[in-house]
């Protein structure tokens, strides 16, 4: 399955859905989208993975990419992710240390606005 | 002789298709279920490897992924024909060294990054990081005309 990409605001949080397999052929159009979002001045991001089916290093590498750039405006890019054949590979990688992991998008937006 | 060989060319569409062939492969092959996820993912980051490094030296060349039975074991085998080039170094003998060696990876695999920019969001090497993690027996081997990066599962097929 390709790779379908949306978003939304709720809360003054963007929500960014994915759906389908995060691989080095697909990654770079969620690249873009992450870049477009913090260039359009989106600090506050989560990113929803329920619907990902596959996602290997190079995914991980636009996520990191996007976490870093929010953060260099004070910002957090959280996940909401419940799979554990993609959970996997965040602990394999130590990255389950990086980045927040939350069970829904509603946990994801309060444990954000907690944080402010 | 491999039970399956596929070779494409070294583009990141295809990718996929080498992924989805070689689950296909060692689900025929016996490779249990539940490692069936880790085969698909240990071998696509091989294949987004060679890609990478043919991308960089030699786009017209294919990259080769070899499928074999051997005792009990299910045996993937990528193979890039990308030089090494001077100032290259070598990976390690075996990807369970890798985690801090990453110099060739990123030579060969500039996807590990932030994309194509040449950002550096995570560390080079990080794919063959993750194959160490996925498969219990993982040798990445270098020559002068390229490297292959070979993996095992158990399965139930026994010897070819």
């Amino acid at each position: 399955m390709d790779l379908k990409l949306g978003h939304y605001n709720k809360d003054g949080i963007e929500v960014v859905d994915v759906e389908g397999e995060i691989d080095v052929y697909t990654a770079p159009r969620l690249r873009e989208l992450l870049i477009d979002l913090v260039n359009k001045n989106n600090y506050q991001l989560v990113v929803n993975m329920e619907k990902v089916e596959f996602l290997d290093s190079t995914g991980l590498g636009v996520l990191v990419g996007g976490l870093k750039r929010v953060r260099a405006h004070d910002g957090s890019l959280d996940l909401v992710c419940t799979q554990e054949r993609i959970l996997k590979i965040f602990r394999i990688t130590g990255l389950t240390k990086v980045f927040g992991i939350h069970d829904t998008v509603d946990q994801a937006i309060a444990a954000k606005k907690s944080e402010k | 002789m491999a039970t399956v060989e596929v070779t494409f060319t070294p583009l990141p569409a295809h990718v996929r298709t080498a992924r989805l062939v070689a689950t296909a492969v060692a689900r025929r092959s016996g490779v249990d279920e539940a490692l069936l996820d880790e085969v698909r993912l240990a071998v696509g980051e091989a294949c987004s490897r060679a890609v990478e490094a043919h991308r960089r030296h030699c786009p017209a060349e294919p990259v080769r992924i070899e499928m074999t039975d051997q005792d009990e074991r299910f045996v993937v085998t990528v193979s890039d024909h990308a030089p090494t080039a001077p100032g290259r170094p070598a990976p390690p003998a075996t990807a369970s060294d890798s985690a801090g060696h990453d110099g060739a990876v990123r030579d060969g695999a500039g996807h590990d990054g932030d994309g194509y920019d040449g950002g550096s969001a995570i560390p080079a090497g990080f794919g063959l990081a993750v194959i160490s993690g996925l498969a219990d027996d993982v040798r990445v081997l270098s020559t002068s005309s390229g490297v292959s990066v070979r993996m095992s599962w158990p399965s139930t097929a026994g010897t070819s």
